[in-house]
């Protein structure tokens, strides 16, 4: 061969696992774009009830944990409605469970299309993110709209603090990217042991009473209130509500904290997913 | 012309069996093995693959050092039996695996109609689909959008082009998603078995843009078990056989080794006293097939001998013999029996002429059968020879798909204008 050829692609055994690709998944976002709108569309089809459910949820949840934790275990929220308290608690963290859950299940269910196309992977947890997003500020908006009826029929002296709302996009990336790192890692477990399917679920449930989702934490002794400002989400859950309920604001220590965390699980879920993701369809 | 794609030394590496229960200490062991940089420790033992016999390890070589090139325009068919690698090929090459070691360059995007339809979702219409169908493929919305109506012309499914598809009967759904595939328009194209689905017309569409493809000097890879379709579409064919190259050359030339070994061909077999099948009253000596112009390979239009020599060992009766055609398969395909003689004990040899015309383009087995008193049966031995009877070449133009039935006999035929 005298010609030295400069080929498109080298399709070799161990590529660099710390080669992400990112290039290449915004050359796919028009795909990105289009998972969004199926998963969007095709979730509600055949439902009587259609994208209500998005509402419905949370509102009973809201009913549920206020009765069992405001009315029979009472719980003291200072001064924040009980249904607020939960319902605020549930919105961000609905944001974060959804994003880790469907993140985390990624191969398996998708392990048809996986097996017969080659397009960058995580363009399917990307736009899993960007619809759990727009689900987010749907039930966001409900979040408003009970504020507003409790600050009109209940007296409910509600302010937003305004000088606080810039921390806003930062509490949606923490919990969003959060949500993914975490379901990255176990995305790319799964694969090869389905045992944590199982495990995710469960542990879901655990980690939300352990980040003052449905309850406030100040009843507790100082020692276990520290084990509970050991879990990173417990500041996300804390800031959002410092925003928008007048909760008081995290410490500033905590928070970065917990961005520390964000930033950890991000890049081990990345690394982790791209190295999975190149062979999984030998061993899912 | 230069190469697009050099397939260098690539073997594949796969576990067989249950993944899961014990993996964790495998995994460990790879893992230690790895920390002391040594190599994987299951790929020592691996074995080649051959399906059929049973092995020592759970880990096989499902392609082992592999190389060729593929070049510029070229259409490369790729044949062999289930089981040799072919699959495994054609997935690392779509990327959907990785190979174990080697390497494999590509000039140019590749798309694949492995299996069309990929994505698809059932619930969403077919004009979605479209779009979706499209961008996982690798295609801009932009570029769908400029080929939308040119998709759905080519699918001729526009009616339904609002409806979910999972309201398409499976050809429809074939139809939409070939037709999303075919307008990818990559450099590569890697084509799976399409001519096994949609009907005679929808074929044609295909093989006619396949050969639209590779005239606009595209490269195609065609994997096929229809000889008829690789021999009009293809130059040249890579032969795999256990994961290992068995030969690569001109399509016409690999397909005649590739016959002669994807049965074993048996037209002539002998058998001594002790090994003769047979029973108290029958033993069979010699069984052989021989064709009118004395060649080893029938054709469609190949008429052949069926000589059958036997020892009867029964009192005198009233006897006639029958052969029997089954498929691989062992599905039924025709009996023909002789007419009866008063037969006593002695040497006997029987004659059957087989015209040709008659038997499709598949793989029979021969069977022949014993009957005294005109219906109690004494014997019937089972798969005595098996053989292949290969399709004719077709011309340009022509039905390149199968004839379906497991005969394809030619009939006398009349057409005539009445008015």
């Amino acid at each position: 061969m005298t010609e030295e050829k400069n080929w498109d692609l080298i399709i070799k055994p161990k590529p660099n696992i710390f080669h992400l690709g990112l290039k290449e998944v915004i050359e796919y976002k028009d795909l990105i774009w289009l998972f969004v709108k199926r998963d969007m569309v095709a979730q509600y089809k055949q439902t009587v009830l259609g994208p209500l459910w998005l509402i419905i949820q949370p509102l009973l949840s809201t009913l549920f944990f206020t009765i069992i934790f405001g009315s029979f275990a009472k719980f003291d929220t200072k001064g924040i409605p009980y249904p607020i308290f939960t319902l605020s608690g549930l919105t961000i963290w609905n944001f974060f469970s959804t994003s880790l859950n469907k993140t985390s299940s990624v191969f398996v269910s998708n392990a048809g299309i996986f097996g017969k196309v080659y397009f960058p992977r995580l363009t399917v947890p990307v736009s899993t993110l960007i619809s759990n997003g727009f689900t987010f500020l749907i039930q966001f908006f409900i979040l408003l709209l009970l504020l507003l009826y409790y600050k009109i029929f209940n007296n409910y002296d509600w302010q937003v603090d305004l000088k606080l709302l810039f921390l806003f996009p930062i509490v949606l990336i923490l919990c969003g990217l959060f949500g993914l790192g975490c379901g990255l890692i176990i995305s790319s477990l799964t694969t090869k042991y389905r045992d944590l399917t199982f495990l995710v679920g469960f542990g879901l449930q655990f980690v939300m009473y352990f980040s003052s989702v449905v309850f406030p934490i100040d009843k507790f002794s100082s020692k276990i209130q520290l084990l509970f400002n050991l879990n990173p989400l417990l500041h996300i859950v804390g800031l959002f509500r410092a925003i928008f309920i007048n909760a008081p604001l995290p410490e500033i220590q905590w928070l970065l904290y917990s961005a520390v965390w964000t930033i950890l699980v991000l890049i081990i879920g990345a690394v982790v997913f791209n190295k999975v993701e190149k062979s999984f369809m030998d061993t899912v | 012309m230069s190469a697009v794609i050099k397939v260098e030394n690539v073997s594949k590496l796969y576990q067989l069996g249950d993944i899961g229960s014990g993996s964790v200490s495998n995994d460990i062991k790879r893992w230690w093995a790895s920390v002391r940089g040594k190599e994987n420790p299951f790929a020592e033992i691996a074995e080649t693959n051959d399906r059929t016999a049973k092995g020592n390890t759970d880990y096989v070589w499902a392609l082992k050092d592999i190389s060729f090139d593929v070049q510029q325009g070229e259409v490369l068919g790729i044949v062999g039996k289930n089981g040799a690698g072919k699959s495994t090929l054609l997935k690392i090459l779509s990327r959907t695996t990785l190979p174990t070691s080697g390497e494999i360059k590509v000039k140019g995007r590749i798309a694949s109609l492995l299996e069309v339809g990929t994505g698809f979702h059932p619930d969403l219409s077919g004009r979605d689909n479209i779009f979706l169908n499209g961008a996982i493929l690798g295609m801009k919305k932009r570029e769908i959008k400029s080929k939308f109506d040119e998709i759905v012309d080519f699918s001729g499914v526009e009616r339904y082009i609002d409806t979910p598809v999972k309201r398409y009967s499976s050809g429809m759904y074939v139809r939409l998603a070939f037709a999303v595939a075919a307008h990818l328009e990559p450099e590569i194209l890697i084509v799976d078995e399409v001519l096994s689905v949609g009907d005679y017309e929808f074929q044609k569409k295909c093989l006619g843009k396949m050969k639209d493809v590779s005239g606009l000097g595209r490269t195609v890879l065609f994997v096929s078990h229809n000889t008829a379709a690789l021999k009009s579409l293809c130059s040249k064919a890579v032969f795999l056989e256990n994961g290992l190259v068995k030969e690569i050359g001109a399509t016409e030339e690999i397909l005649n080794k590739y016959h002669t070994r994807v049965t074993d061909l048996s037209l002539n077999k002998s058998w001594t006293k002790e090994s003769a099948p047979g029973n108290e009253n029958v033993k069979i000596i010699s069984a052989k097939i021989t064709t009118d112009n004395g060649s080893e390979k029938i054709f469609i239009d190949t008429s052949f001998d069926v000589d059958i020599e036997f020892e009867l060992t029964h009192p005198p009766v009233s006897f006639f013999t029958g052969i029997l055609f089954n498929t691989l398969q062992d599905e039924m395909v025709f009996v023909s029996p002789a007419n009866p003689i008063d037969a006593t004990s002695g040497r006997y040899t029987c004659k059957c002429k087989v015209p040709g015309k008659l038997l499709n383009n598949r793989g029979y087995t021969l069977n022949v059968y014993f009957v005294k008193n005109r219906q109690d049966e004494m014997y019937l031995a089972e798969s005595l020879l098996t053989f292949d009877v290969l399709d004719l070449p077709r011309g340009e133009g022509v039905f390149l798909g199968d004839y379906v039935g497991n005969i394809r006999p030619q009939l006398d035929w009349t057409i005539k204008r009445i008015d």
